[in-house]
């Protein structure tokens, strides 16, 4: 695509090329100086109403065996029979995930690794060590970020804000998570085998990939809303959907008032990770605001097994929960136009290995994207 | 009979153990230490030796067995070491048992490799 580019300034005269492009710019930069409110993009007590709209340009959704075998099954760009990817650990599994799934969501757009900007990235490992191993190859100045199962949601709103400031014209958000490395480093290392309480929730093994840019496409991201540290001293990590749960409805109520919005105003409001037992605690706290989001809610661990099926108990999570969910279902509605307006609310538990051995109570975060058709 | 005695007490142990994997938050690590630390004690109490002599394998191999060992290990050591046996005796009786667990599981580890759980 550069080389394209290149070549097309050539031809065209140097001094009409220049002068085009300074016109340009001076235009752009008049339009931000005068254009009423795109200077001041903030929007109640934590959200972002974008002035100029970034959009999703693409996606890309890589899954594992037991993934590609749920009720989304079909849905996802790649679905592995193999759940080391070809690699020798679960860590570099991850990584090879995180990689796939870039270079779809950059083949899907027809972009170049060498165009995208910046990319924002995370994943649920120490040191974010599946990101770094994954993305290497692709030789993108990168952010790492830890927001645990909401760093989908923190990645995409770091890109949207990065490409709305004209920071960037091509950002990278991904994300990933793995049930074996998952279950290695929080739980207990899978040659152990030890039995799983009903309210675990089983980590999704996928990766998603979002390429948010200027150039126009089906959906945009029109807000975001940051989301604060929630913790009501829950310490069960077997039970993250209830420690989760008081910070999702803490950022969709934000959400709610920051927009002046009713709950809805939007077609469907979509939690990561929150399982079955966070959803009926969801609706409680939600119902106590005042509000009811029973009629639109839907979750992504709920949606990606089948609970009767699977075996997966209180449903799936991780950061590939809610990103491969997004790009393979919840994307793809809102392109048709089914869905006109989604409030994507990816939730995180932010305890480590450490302070959960420390009998710490374990912190909740969700960040909210408002994803529109356009 | 005595496969039967074996097979329903080795079996009320893991049912009782079950229970308390399904209706606490007691991880899987911490019942495991209670069944040592039971073993250890019934053991004291002079209460392991007959059932094993009535249940054989079903009380021993539930981890029961190993906490009685480890008792009678100290016991034997402190009755010829004295004071010093006490942190002795634990290690020498359960050599055999900690050994082969690493030994076998280091050789798995060659031999097979990781796979997802279903």
């Amino acid at each position: 695509m550069s080389m394209d580019k290149e070549k097309g300034a050539k031809d065209v005269p140097i001094g009409l090329g220049l002068g085009l492009a300074m016109n340009e710019k001076a235009m752009k930069h008049y339009s931000e100086e005068t254009g009423g409110g795109s200077m001041n993009q903030t929007k109640g007590a934590q959200s972002i109403s974008f002035g100029e709209r970034p959009y999703l340009m693409s996606s890309g959704s890589v899954v594992g065996k037991k993934e590609s075998e749920g009720p989304l099954g079909n849905k996802f760009d790649i679905a592995s029979d193999d759940d080391l990817f070809g690699e020798d650990t679960w860590e570099a599994a991850e990584g090879t995930m995180q990689k796939l799934a870039c270079m779809l969501a950059l083949k899907k757009a027809g972009e170049q690794a060498e165009n995208v900007r910046y990319l924002f990235g995370g994943d649920l490992l120490r040191q974010g060590v599946a990101t770094s191993m994954g993305v290497e190859e692709l030789q993108i100045p990168m952010f790492g970020l830890f927001g645990a199962c909401s760093t989908s949601g923190e990645a995409l709103a770091l890109a949207s804000m990065t490409v709305a400031a004209g920071y960037g014209d091509r950002i990278l958000a991904v994300t990933s998570s793995h049930f074996a490395s998952a279950e290695k480093e929080f739980r207990f290392p899978l040659g152990y085998a030890n039995q799983r309480p009903a309210s675990s929730s089983w980590t999704v093994t996928g990766s998603g990939a979002f390429l948010v840019g200027n150039q126009k496409s089906s959906v945009c991201i029109s807000g975001v809303t940051i989301g604060k540290i929630v913790d009501y001293g829950l310490k069960d990590s077997q039970n993250m959907g209830a420690c989760m749960a008081p910070a999702a409805c803490d950022t969709i109520i934000r959400n709610l008032e920051d927009f002046g919005r009713k709950e809805s105003d939007y077609d469907r409001i979509i939690t990561g990770d929150l399982g079955y037992v966070g959803q009926s605690i969801l609706f409680d706290l939600v119902r106590k605001k005042g509000k009811d989001i029973k009629e639109n809610h839907m979750d992504c661990g709920m949606m990606i097994f089948d609970q009767k099926t699977q075996n997966t108990n209180a449903g799936g999570s991780g950061c590939g929960c809610a990103a491969s969910t997004l790009s393979a279902h919840i994307l793809p509605k809102l392109i048709s136009g089914e869905w006109k307006r989604v409030l994507f609310v990816p939730t995180g538990a932010l305890m480590s290995t450490v302070s959960y051995n420390e009998g710490e109570s374990v912190p909740g975060i969700a960040h909210a994207i408002v994803l529109e058709h356009c | 009979m005595d496969y039967i005695n074996a097979f329903w007490v080795g079996g009320l142990v893991c049912a009782l153990v079950q229970i308390l994997l399904d209706r606490t938050k007691m991880m899987p690590g911490r019942v495991m230490v209670l069944l040592v630390v039971t073993g250890c004690i019934l053991g004291f109490v002079h209460i392991f030796k007959p059932l094993q002599d009535f249940a054989g394998a079903g009380i021993s191999v539930p981890l029961l067995g190993f906490g009685n060992t480890l008792w009678k290990g100290v016991k034997e050591a402190v009755d010829k070491e004295g004071f010093i046996g006490i942190f002795m005796g634990g290690f020498t009786a359960s050599a055999v048992g900690i050994s082969a667990a690493l030994i076998f599981g280091y050789l798995a580890s060659l031999v097979f490799e990781p796979k997802m759980k279903k």
